[in-house]
């Protein structure tokens, strides 16, 4: 590649652009699918080394991919993502390419099929940019629990991105992709989302096909796009929602045109605002920022409404012993005999403990304890069980404040992005990061998390609009409004 | 067993469902193939993987459940059971627990002559394991080909109460899972397992005696004998002073004895949780009913009714009605109107004989149901004598033709001309005149060889009751 020093710099770079910009650049053959994708991976060989977004970065396959994309866009075939440079998150599978779940159990593991999300993209044209880095097996909120790297905030690289969808977010923050896939059981799309100023969208329990995701806790666990605005993460949407027959949890349910409701006013929009949420002793600025937020939404004609979710003390200790409950049963396939890491042991059981022992890290390991606990005879009863009488609970908290507004309003965190260590050697501190994203995955509501301001420090801080189930179109529709009367998402951070 | 002590048994059978497809993803079930070879990513556990229910599997287990008077749950789940090894890709098994399909059915066994009613607690879906192959050498190798192939576990109540009784129970759910045509009932192939709960109390005591689980017992004569061994065990240690210790006991049919395999405190800690990856099974009424109306008649139903409309002695309708395919040979002889009782000897007799000598499957009889009722009738019309029509089954089995035309062919049309008779009867006579002197000294006996003599002058041909009323008459 050569730079001439006749032509100035062009103002605006190509990764720099949503996918709604590239679509029109490519259908028109402004660009080629080539160009876009070498601007990316120029981008990649700038900045990967200090943000360490990808645990893989699929050179020869986005090369092929590209050039397909071309010959599609030159036969006027293309389709909604054709030629565009998509990231995916290292824990839904991709034929042939390494899906490691940023575990040292599965650092060699080439799945021989293809996750239904990936298939989707994949008849629509994308462009798979790399694999991005997670805590090992979506188990965390910072990316430090990786495995092979921690994920730095491309904000500010001291700090870390949140996770467990990190390397998503960052990847899409620091423009080395134009967007990307991650997956959220507690927090896990929106947390990230926030903390590196993008869109992230967890859509409803059974919107989205969980085939090919590793799970993690599949009553919680659901796909969901990582966006530079909220029209790109429609359009992601608009892709990959809808039933799966290889997914009997993913719902029948019509899937309406996202793109359709952004630009539709919000006058009359009821917006409930949880008390529980709004607490003495939290996060000034986050505070601040997300009020101001809650106003900019009623200027547009929204109409705010004090509500309660009354059981939202109890969303962590629940999900903690649900969320773990279930990763103790699904993690047990990693055991040495079929795929990923083997340790030796003197027999079939040393060789087991041997393998577990060595191949999961610390947090994993703490969750797969945790969760063996709470189904164990005679615990059964008092954990597992009760916890799915909270989560009843909460649900019909949902259900209740829905009968009343349209969505709901709160921040996305509690804090802004923390640097990394800071939380690293208290669990409990780590898990309270997620304290405001956990109870929507409890109820299975969709929930969209988007940039509404910055800290004194020049930290994003995310705003998150919680909808009724399989309303997902009301919560684009809000987050659209409120993005395109602010400037917060044009940010982009200096690398 | 002393006649002290009573034994009190529970058997937890598994059933290898007939569908073309495993439960929980597109792979074929088909028995024998190559390791390995009928596997997918689902079946073999990989990562991000999930089930989805072949609805097959779940007709067949309502099927069963109603064949079986069960409660159809219209709500049940599927859970995990949690345990590691290496034929178990996912480090747990799909089946059911709090909620199983079918609930609270029964089952009559007959044993000699009398009629003993099973329960049945319930009847659940669950996905089969692979097989370790260990073929010597350092490594021990993993088959998955049976991953996830679909079985039914039905489980009773403890209600049998001798070997004898759970052996008829085994057979007896063999027959009633082949008539729905949802299991081979093969326990040689393992596609129907059994597993026993044993304990034995004093007679008279109310409480059930600590019990042992019986594992491997891989055939039907072993049903008998594994549990025999077992009663006999637990009562020897009674009689001696000791307690029996609630343990797993696996049968070891070389050595005929049951051995310890894992005590109570190594019993495993399943972790039975709801599996979050399928929904609810939700059965609608309706549905039961489709189900319900598209049952074949079930054994029970065939045995009363050949009882009372065919007025077969019961023995013979146990035996006729013990396979679905036998029962439907004897129906179609009838309904071409050969009488019951003479279909139902022939079969027992000729018919199953040579059949069993060649293992051969009723389905595969050479001889037409239609033909054997043909056969039937030339006897009762006189045509051909009973005895020549063995001969001329044999030819019917050899041939599959029918027995008219072989009859016809071979000349074999009895004689019922008294003329011809009393010309051969004459011709004996005289030509035996020492017999029919002593036989006139009142030696009657002697009746059989001039009938004998007769025959054989005839070729068999002679009708029995002319030439025996014409031998009578000339020897007066």
């Amino acid at each position: 590649m050569h730079i001439t020093s006749a032509f100035p710099e062009p103002i605006v770079k190509l990764n720099e652009l949503s996918i709604a910009e590239l679509r029109r650049l490519l259908d028109n053959r402004e660009v080629s699918a080539q160009d876009v994708l070498n601007d990316i991976m120029g981008r990649i060989d700038a900045v990967e080394d200090r943000v360490g977004a990808y645990v893989t970065v699929t050179r020869d396959a986005a090369r092929a991919m590209a050039e397909r994309a071309d010959s599609a866009l030159a036969a006027r075939r293309a389709g909604l993502l054709t030629g565009i440079p998509l990231a995916i998150k290292d824990n839904i599978c991709t034929m042939g390419i390494r899906t490691t779940c940023s575990s040292k159990i599965l650092y060699n593991f080439v799945p021989p099929y293809e996750s239904s999300v990936t298939s989707r993209f994949a008849e629509h044209g994308y462009v798979l940019t790399g694999k991005t880095n997670l805590d090992e097996f979506a188990m965390g909120s910072s990316t430090e629990n990786s495995a092979f790297q921690t994920t730095r905030n491309p904000w500010n690289l001291e700090c870390v991105p949140g996770g467990s969808s990190g390397g998503s977010a960052a990847a899409v923050a620091a423009n080395e992709c134009i967007a990307a896939l991650g997956s959220d059981t507690g927090g896990s799309i929106r947390q990230p989302a926030a903390l590196c100023g993008v869109v992230g969208l967890k859509p409803t329990y059974g919107r989205v096909s969980r085939y090919g995701l590793v799970a993690f806790a599949s009553s919680l666990d659901q796909i969901g796009p990582i966006t530079k605005n909220v029209t790109d993460a429609a359009l992601m949407l608009n892709v990959i929602a809808g039933h799966d027959p290889l997914d009997s949890t993913s719902a029948p349910v019509e899937v309406p045109d996202y793109a359709s409701f952004l630009g539709k006013e919000v006058r009359g929009l009821r917006i409930g605002i949880p008390k529980e949420y709004f607490i003495d002793g939290m996060h000034q600025e986050i505070d601040h920022s997300v009020r101001s937020a809650i106003r900019q939404l009623e200027s547009l004609g929204a109409v705010p409404v004090e509500v309660s979710l009354p059981h939202t003390a109890y969303a962590v200790a629940t999900y903690y012993i649900l969320a773990t409950s279930e990763a103790s049963s699904n993690l047990a396939r990693y055991d040495g005999v079929k795929y990923g890491f083997r340790a030796k042991g003197k027999d079939l059981v040393d060789m087991y403990m041997q393998t577990r022992a060595e191949g999961f890290g610390p947090e994993v390991k703490r969750r797969i304890m945790l969760g063996t606990y709470a189904l164990s005879a005679g615990y059964y009863d008092a954990y597992y069980k009760k916890g799915q009488q909270v989560r009843t609970l909460i649900k019909q908290d949902f259900d209740k404040v829905f009968e009343d507004v349209d969505v709901i309003a709160t921040p996305t965190t509690p804090s802004p992005a923390f640097r990394v260590g800071e939380k690293a050697t208290d669990p409990l501190e780590m898990y309270l990061s997620d304290i405001f994203t956990i109870s929507v995955n409890l109820a299975g509501v969709p929930a969209i998390s988007l940039p509404c301001g910055f800290t004194g420090g020049n930290l994003p801080i995310g705003l998150q609009i919680i909808g009724r189930s399989f309303d997902e179109a009301t919560i684009l529709q809000a987050a659209y409004a409120f993005e395109q009367s602010t400037s917060w998402h044009t940010r982009r951070p200096l690398l | 067993m002393r006649r002290n002590y009573e034994a009190v048994i529970g058997l937890e059978v598994h059933a290898q469902m007939r569908t073309n497809t495993k439960i929980f993803c597109g792979c074929p079930t088909t028995f024998g193939a190559k390791p390995n070879t009928q596997t997918c990513p689902v079946c073999t556990g990989l990562p991000g993987v999930l089930p989805v229910l072949n609805r097959k599997a779940l007709e067949f287990t309502v099927k069963t459940g109603l064949a079986m008077n069960c409660r159809i749950s219209p709500y049940s789940r599927f859970a995990r059971k949690n345990y590691f090894y290496p034929d178990l890709p996912k480090g747990y098994q799909i089946s059911q627990y709090e909620l199983p399909v079918c609930e609270g059915g029964w089952v009559d066994i007959s044993v000699d002559g009398e009629t003993r009613r099973i329960g049945i607690t319930r009847i659940h879906m669950e996905e089969d394991a692979g097989k370790n192959i260990h073929e010597g050498g350092s490594y021990s190798y993993v088959d998955l080909n049976r991953a996830c192939t679909p079985l039914m576990e039905i489980v009773s109540e403890p209600d049998i109460r001798s070997p004898k009784d759970a052996a008829q129970y085994m057979r007896k759910l063999r027959t009633i899972l082949r008539y729905l045509g949802v299991c081979d009932g093969n326990m040689e192939e393992g596609s129907l397992r059994c597993d026993a709960n044993i304990s034995i109390r004093p007679v008279g005591q109310k409480e059930y005696g600590t019990r042992t689980e019986l594992k491997n017992i891989n055939s039907f004569r072993f049903v008998e004998k594994a549990i025999e061994y077992e009663i006999a065990r637990q009562i020897r240690i009674v009689d001696e002073g000791g307690t029996v210790v609630q343990e797993t006991r696996l049968w070891d049919s070389a050595a005929g004895v049951t051995q310890s395999m894992r005590s109570k405190e190594e019993a495993h800690d399943y972790r039975y949780f709801p599996d979050p990856d399928l929904t609810p099974i939700v059965v609608q009424q309706s549905w039961v009913d489709e189900i319900r109306a598209s049952l074949p008649e079930l054994p029970d139903a065939k045995q009363a009714r050949y009882t009372s409309s065919f007025r077969l002695p019961e023995a013979d309708a146990d035996q006729l009605t013990a396979e679905q395919a036998v029962a439907l040979w004897f129906e179609a002889a009838v309904a071409a109107g050969a009488p019951p009782k003479a279909v139902a000897n022939w079969m027992m007799t000729e018919l199953m004989k040579h059949l069993n000598d060649e293992n051969r499957p009723i389905e595969e009889c050479p001889v037409q149901p239609a033909r054997l009722a043909g056969l039937i009738a030339l006897i009762e019309q006189g045509i051909i004598s009973g005895k020549i029509a063995k001969t001329v089954f044999e030819e019917m089995y050899a041939t599959g033709r029918d027995a008219d035309s072989i009859v016809k062919e071979k000349g074999l049309v009895q004689i019922s001309d008294s003329g011809a008779i009393e010309q051969a009867v004459d011709d004996i006579l005289a030509k035996h005149p020492g017999e029919v002197a002593r036989y006139r000294e009142g030696d009657e006996k002697l009746l059989g060889f001039f009938v004998g003599q007769l025959m054989r002058a005839m070729k068999g041909k002679a009708n029995p009751q002319l030439a025996n009323e014409l031998l009578k008459k000339k020897l007066v």
